[in-house]
């Protein structure tokens, strides 16, 4: 018997009934070079990264295209609506990226308060409805709320995207118990996006039952971001297994792991 | 002839097509979206939707993004 007969079979990683090898999802946002992104992405294993939508620049076309550096065949392109301050700019938003890209999905993102970007869940769920009845999938950036997560569901959301920490703090999961909680409530798939700073956040949420993690600016304002792709791609595979084996209970005192008896000179 | 692109004025000598304006910016039309007059209009619509005095043009794109 090989020891894969012991290996954990996972289910696969499904959105709106569209399979994903990688359960990391990854961002194309301030890295220092398109070539540098490509490599770590190449590392993270991921094969969704987002995008933003944004005006064509007129004055200047000397600029290269992202698209250039992003192996569509290989890569599947989430459009999100970063920078919308109300419904109906994310939806025009989501509506463009929607003509600019391949597909119907979008990751929607309504902005409440420009200082920690946190979501305005309630123009967030209002945007979610339209754009589901629009034929969106729509995968929504939100609060770590419970009450918020299960009200997009019910709007139609194809899975839900709690925060860990607010956009590009890095602060890691402030609120460990919510994500746990959403976890129980959540009929959709789970994805934890934004706050991961290092490799342990991102195993943190997977341990807590996530089903994918999203990053942008952990990996591409490291200093050596195609060595963290990698060290994330681990850390969620190490997380997700962790989920699934079960851990132990946490305990107030030690339990010696070696017999007690049989000890020399007793 | 002045029109709006991309929120900035922008003159013309004459009408032109979407894919004719997009010719002359050198834009690759596979690569963008565009919204005529807060419409937005199918790719393959680029060579007969004609752009007129005063109409407003936004073209956009990818960049990189979280």
């Amino acid at each position: 018997m090989g020891l894969g007969s012991w290996a954990l079979t996972d289910t696969p990683f499904v959105i709106a009934g569209r399979t994903f090898t990688s359960r990391l999802i990854v961002g194309t946002g301030k890295y220092s070079s398109h070539a540098v992104m490509a490599q770590a992405h190449e590392a993270s294993g991921a094969d969704m990264v987002t995008v933003a939508v944004r005006r064509v620049n007129i004055s200047d076309r000397s600029k290269e295209s992202l698209l250039d550096y992003i192996d569509t065949n290989r890569m599947f392109i989430l459009p999100n609506t970063a920078g919308c301050y109300t419904a109906d700019e994310a939806i025009r938003t989501a509506r463009l990226g929607r003509e600019a890209g391949l597909s119907n999905w979008v990751k929607l993102e309504v902005i409440g308060d420009e200082r920690t970007l946190f979501p305005d869940n309630e123009a967030l769920i209002e945007a979610t409805k339209v754009l589901v009845k629009d034929g969106f999938i729509v995968l929504p950036y939100t609060n770590d709320d419970p009450i918020a997560c299960r009200k997009l569901e019910d709007a139609g959301a194809a899975a839900v995207m709690p925060l860990g920490a607010p956009i590009g703090s890095g602060l890691g999961i402030q609120n460990v118990n919510n994500i746990r909680i959403i976890r129980e409530f959540a009929r959709v798939p789970l994805i934890v996006d934004a706050g991961v700073g290092t490799a342990s956040d991102a195993a943190l949420a997977m341990e807590l039952g996530a089903d994918g993690v999203l990053m942008n600016t952990a990996i591409a304002g490291a200093e050596k971001p195609v060595a963290m792709a990698q060290a994330m791609k681990h850390a969620v595979i190490a997380g997700r297994l962790a989920y699934l084996a079960g851990r132990i209970p946490k305990k107030m005192y030690a339990s010696a792991s070696s017999p007690v008896e049989g000890l020399v000179g007793r | 002839m002045v029109i709006t692109l991309n929120g900035e004025r922008y003159e013309l000598d004459e009408p032109i097509s979407v894919a004719g304006l997009l010719a002359k910016l050198e834009i690759d039309p596979r690569r963008v979206a565009i919204e005529h007059n807060l419409t937005i209009i199918k790719r393959q619509t680029y060579p007969e939707v004609v752009i007129g005095e005063g109409d407003r043009l936004e073209i956009v794109n990818f960049v990189g993004g979280g």
